[in-house]
């Protein structure tokens, strides 16, 4: 039953018209960041403000929805934003990565692959990728306007040169089209391959006000050098509960004497391969 | 029916909800170049097709300057555009928003193509074409998985259009009750 005191999905007409212009637009020029006038939600900044405008415009009432924060769907911001569109806009949830028309998510892509049919929304804290290598806007404007991106390679060669290896784990950058580096938001760079899809991704950050878009299959291309090549690489262990060894694993401490485990960090997926009765070391 | 009537008459029954339909077929649509998705919802007064009458109710308002070309721009369409969308009737030049047949729109160079450094200040066109289907010109780039076809007007406006990329107008096909689109990310053959 839709709360009968807010429109459908929350937003304002006018302000989802805005939204969907932007979003028209981040499609057409994929990896540009539009600006959008953000609005104020009832929800702090940093909690999935971007997201949830984005979730709000492309929302329809026969959809079935689905939130993950890390990957879980059972975490404070996954469920209250949940509940938030379950109560303004009444549509369906899902916490079955199968079953869900729109996703929306905190800094991970669910491990089963996306099918046409679905939408992606990724909750983005800082989605200009040059922010911290050039503070300010006019700039950093300028820097993708004429493709200068030579301060992003020196960024990760000085990776190189500290460490031996590209050390960036989270947030890596990437190159869409052959045009514009993009910020994936903070998804761990093993999800980066996920990021050609045929699943429509759109990307909002609340607080800095941006809006952009990977259309299906677009070209997206982790930022390397030929002697560093891009590494996709995980935990090496297999997930303690399901005995996953091709998903992304979260360590969890056990005790205080150094006991750990490393489990998938997208509940569904662990959740559905325990029920098919896959076992790791720890299952219960 | 009286021309006040008319004017009145067509807009969406539940505004909300019929607007978000419409602009999940529009963002199909614009995210999968080729693509012919069904699109209703408005009844807009002749010349406009049901796709377009419904894509200016769920994109425009009064942030959108639109342009009406050739034979939309009639006393009917302005008045129906202006009570239901309020959007500013203004020539190409500072159009967000441009509406005709493909002869009516010509030349696109007249557009705003938007800058180097927001590609995104460009006019969006609706097109109303006489037939709307997948063949003809060969699509690929983003949102095609191999290639699409579509029949476009023509081809070497919008080779044009896409050689200026990031830079350039993106397009609605609209025909009846079908649309489809063409953004500037696309490469035409």
């Amino acid at each position: 039953m839709t709360d009968q005191s807010y429109n459908f999905a929350y937003l304002d007409e006018q302000t989802k018209r805005m939204i969907r212009r932007a979003i028209l637009k981040g499609l057409a020029v994929p990896g540009y960041q539009v600006p959008f006038a953000s609005r104020e939600m009832p929800m702090p900044y940093g909690w999935g403000t971007g997201g949830v405008q984005v979730s709000a415009a492309v929302l329809t009432p026969d959809d079935t929805f689905k939130v993950i924060d890390q990957g879980a769907d059972d975490t404070t911001n996954a469920v209250s934003i949940r509940k938030f569109f379950e109560k303004t806009a009444s549509v369906a949830t899902t916490t079955h990565t199968g079953e869900a028309d729109v996703i929306q998510t905190r800094h991970r892509i669910p491990e089963e692959p996306l099918t046409e049919d679905q939408i992606l929304v990724y909750q983005v804290p800082i989605p200009e990728p040059l922010r911290f290598l050039e503070p300010r806007e006019t700039e950093t404007r300028k820097m993708h306007a004429l493709e200068e991106y030579g301060l992003m390679h020196v960024r990760l060669y000085e990776d190189i040169a500290r460490h031996g290896h590209i050390a960036t784990a989270y947030a890596y950058p990437v190159r869409v089209e052959g045009r514009y580096v993009m910020d994936p938001s903070p998804i761990p760079k093993f999800d980066n391959p996920k990021l050609e899809s045929p699943a429509i991704q759109l990307f909002g950050a609340g607080r800095e006000q941006r809006i952009y878009a990977l259309p299906p299959y677009s070209k997206v291309v982790s930022l390397d050098f030929e002697d560093h090549p891009f590494d996709p690489s995980k935990a090496p262990h297999p997930c303690a509960l399901c005995g996953a060894d091709d998903s992304y694993l979260d360590e969890i401490i056990t005790d205080d004497r150094g006991g750990r485990m490393f489990v998938c960090s997208d509940t569904d997926y662990c959740t559905a391969r325990r029920d098919a009765g896959h076992l790791g070391e720890q299952a219960q | 029916m009286s021309d006040q009537a008319q004017m009145l008459e067509g807009g969406f029954g539940d505004p909300a909800r019929a607007s978000a339909m419409a602009f999940r077929a529009a963002m199909n649509a614009m995210a999968r170049p080729g693509l012919v998705e069904t699109l209703r919802g408005a009844n807009p007064p002749a010349p406009l097709s049901i796709a377009a009458g419904t894509l200016l109710l769920t994109l425009c308002d009064p942030d959108t300057p639109l342009y009406l070309a050739g034979a939309t721009d009639c006393e009917a369409v302005r008045n129906w555009v202006r009570f239901h969308t309020g959007a500013p009737l203004v020539g190409p030049v500072t159009c967000v928003f441009a509406l005709g047949t493909w002869d009516a729109l010509t030349p696109i160079d007249q557009y705003p193509f938007g800058t180097a450094e927001y590609p995104d200040r460009s006019t969006t066109l609706i097109v109303e074409a006489a037939e709307l289907h997948a063949a003809g010109a060969t699509l690929s780039g983003p949102g095609i998985a191999d290639t699409a076809q579509l029949n476009l007007p023509e081809t070497a406006a919008f080779q044009a259009n896409a050689a200026r990329f990031p830079l350039g107008c993106d397009f609605f096909f609209t025909c009846g009750e079908r649309l489809a689109a063409l953004p500037r990310s696309t490469k035409v053959a």
